[in-house]
């Protein structure tokens, strides 16, 4: 049984013009231990996918299921549910300074996690705090000072000690460097690689990918269109979309080919395949079918090109 | 910390040195027959017209007598009152406690019932508690103080007189409490009510934009119970524009709760600034004045201090 195991989910807000269908039926697992990297551009649904599960996004209507550590997630009571985050599942986001309460010092808002969690004193808390921050590489002595006072990698550094104060099982890091200077952007990764816990990197940086994930699965439009290992999906990207990612990135000397045109509205997601207008290789079949996933168990992906293969 | 604290405290001498020049220009400003007849007033015989201008010393050069206004006012001396022949001070000084009583006991009542009816508001947005409360305080806003007051002081003589509440003039809490509560309570619900109505709307919008941040995802997603993110995440940071209208308004009501006074009878600053106004009784409305801007510059200082306890980004900076 693996740590996390999501089938179906489907996230729908409801908007003045409709349903937003954020999330289109995403399944995937995540085993103890391991990373797997979610990848997609803005809007693909890859943020509100995880979040969703936790019950962090308000005014979302979620189905579908998800089973951790065999528990069912989707459903579960608010109560229970808030007793799962933080301790077995923490989670990191994406701008550190807007994602630490201005007000109070970094000790303080480490040491709630534990205290709303565990029945200790709140020197036991602090302490717990002051030894969390050693281990992602900030001096002790800093416990009390506030968020304004850290530079933006150590901000990084806190939220993460923050998500491992009780040592969670799952680490949901949701684009943990993409608000990060390229310098720092390597010490945050290499500080996430070195948990040991199992690990869910949602980005939109596929370099994040190649050094983080050992499992990928790449979104377009709130789906999930190709899932692989590491080395298959850079060395053998099945599914055009996620050929298109890596044409865009800089190899050598050729010229970058971006993807033309623009995500979908999730409004009304195209028909068939929702990368269809974009795609360079479609076929009759593409605006009429939706593709399933296709292809081995170990790298499939949506696309009807599969069936040719 | 400190350095901002005198910052501050020197920065609001020099508005009130401002307001007791701006006041005493107005007053005293032009030929000595002039300013000693307006003080006077239009009918007051020419024998008292002289006497004014022997005692304020309107002979003297403008700059002389500015200095000495100045000195007197630095020594607490306000002048005396032209018509009860009494010195301001001593009259600002039976008018304060009314006036101080009222303005904190409603502060309270009004923090507690705006504060809170703005969290409930806020805590679920367009829900029928939600628009009950806007209901409310539409009708807070709207409702005029002296018809709220009127229909307060109706209700409790004529339909419940069992309640023992009843309009007055001030009576000392040390002196007789019972007293003192049955003429305080309806000019606080009074007071608090028209201002709780603002309260709530502040608080409301304060709070939705609050409980929108990233933080705030952070305090559910590490598992903090939701009333703690509400009260310890959401209103903590909220309460800042919350404490500068509060400072603002206690500092201005300090200075004379005129409305709410006349309706109730209580003998506040209000009140002896309207009958001094009504008298032409200069001393003592250049007394008030003054003593309303002290209590405005006062209650900012205040504000300033109140906002380095509640932000670290303030205190640290």
């Amino acid at each position: 049984m693996s740590l996390l195991e999501v089938s179906g989910l489907r996230v729908t807000f409801a908007t003045p013009d409709g349903d937003l269908q954020a999330v289109r039926g995403v399944s995937f697992e995540v085993e103890a231990g391991q990373t797997l990297g979610v990848v997609g551009e803005s809007g693909s649904g890859k943020s509100v996918s995880v979040q969703a599960l936790l019950g962090l996004v308000p005014g979302a209507r979620v189905e579908g299921s998800a089973l951790f550590d065999g528990e069912q997630l989707i459903g579960m009571p608010a109560e229970r549910l808030r007793r799962i985050r933080g301790a077995r599942i923490g989670m990191v986001f994406q701008d550190p300074l807007s994602s630490l309460h201005p007000m109070y010092s970094v000790g303080r808002q480490i040491a709630e996690a534990v205290l709303v969690h565990r029945k200790v004193s709140k020197d036991q808390a602090w302490s717990v705090a002051r030894e969390r921050l050693e281990q992602v590489g900030i001096p002790a002595v800093r416990v009390r000072d506030y968020p304004h006072q850290f530079s933006g990698g150590m901000r990084q550094r806190v939220m993460i000690a923050m998500a491992m104060a009780l040592d969670p099982e799952l680490i949901i890091a949701d684009e943990p460097t993409t608000a990060l200077d390229a310098t720092v952007r390597a010490q945050i990764l290499e500080l996430l690689g070195r948990l040991g816990c199992a690990l869910i990197i949602i980005t939109h940086d596929l370099g994040v990918i190649a050094d983080m994930a050992d499992e990928v699965m790449v979104m377009y439009a709130g789906k999930p269109v190709e899932k692989a290992g590491r080395r298959d999906l850079f060395r053998d990207p099945r599914h055009p979309y996620t050929r298109g990612l890596l044409n865009s990135l800089p190899h050598g000397k050729e010229r970058l080919q971006p993807i033309t045109g623009r995500p979908p509205s999730l409004l009304s997601p195209p028909s068939g395949c929702s990368f269809h207008p974009r795609c360079p290789v479609r076929i009759p079949r593409c605006p009429i079918e939706e593709p399933p996933m296709l292809g081995p168990d170990d790298h499939p992906d949506a696309c009807w090109l599969e069936v040719g293969r | 910390m400190w350095r901002f604290l005198i910052r501050r405290i020197v920065f609001g001498v020099v508005v009130l040195w401002l307001v007791a020049t701006t006041v005493f220009l107005l007053f005293f400003a032009g030929p000595a027959d002039n300013v000693a007849r307006r003080l006077a007033g239009p009918r007051a015989p020419i024998e008292v017209v002289e006497q004014i201008k022997d005692t304020l010393g309107l002979d003297r050069p403008l700059f002389t007598q500015y200095l000495g206004f100045l000195g007197d006012l630095l020594r607490g001396d306000l002048g005396t009152s032209f018509i009860s022949q009494t010195p301001v001070s001593t009259l600002i000084l039976q008018s304060l406690p009314g006036t101080l009583w009222l303005v904190f006991g409603a502060a309270v009542l009004w923090m507690l019932m705006g504060v809170g009816g703005g969290v409930l508001s806020a805590t679920k947005p367009r829900s029928l508690r939600d628009r009950t409360l806007t209901v409310l305080v539409l009708a807070g806003i709207s409702l005029p103080t002296f018809v709220l007051g009127i229909l307060m002081i109706y209700l409790a003589l004529s339909v419940f007189p069992g309640t023992g509440l009843q309009p007055g003039p001030y009576i000392s809490p040390f002196i007789d409490v019972g007293a003192f509560l049955s003429t305080m309570v309806m000019p606080w619900i009074c007071l608090a009510v028209v201002q709780a109505a603002v309260y709530v709307r502040l608080t409301r919008g304060s709070m939705l934009d609050t409980m929108g941040e990233d933080y705030i995802r952070t305090a559910r997603a590490k598992g903090v119970p939701e009333r703690s993110v509400t009260y310890r995440h959401g209103l903590r940071a909220a309460l800042t524009p919350v404490i500068t209208q509060f400072g603002v308004d206690v500092g201005t009501l300090l200075g004379g709760v005129v409305v709410t006074e006349s309706v109730f009878g209580l003998q506040g600053i209000g009140q002896l600034m309207i009958r001094s106004v009504r008298d032409g009784d200069l001393p003592v409305i250049i007394g008030a004045a003054i003593l309303a801007a002290a209590f405005i510059v006062l209650a900012n200082i205040l504000v300033d201090v109140a906002y380095s306890f509640l932000d670290p980004r303030v205190r640290l900076a």
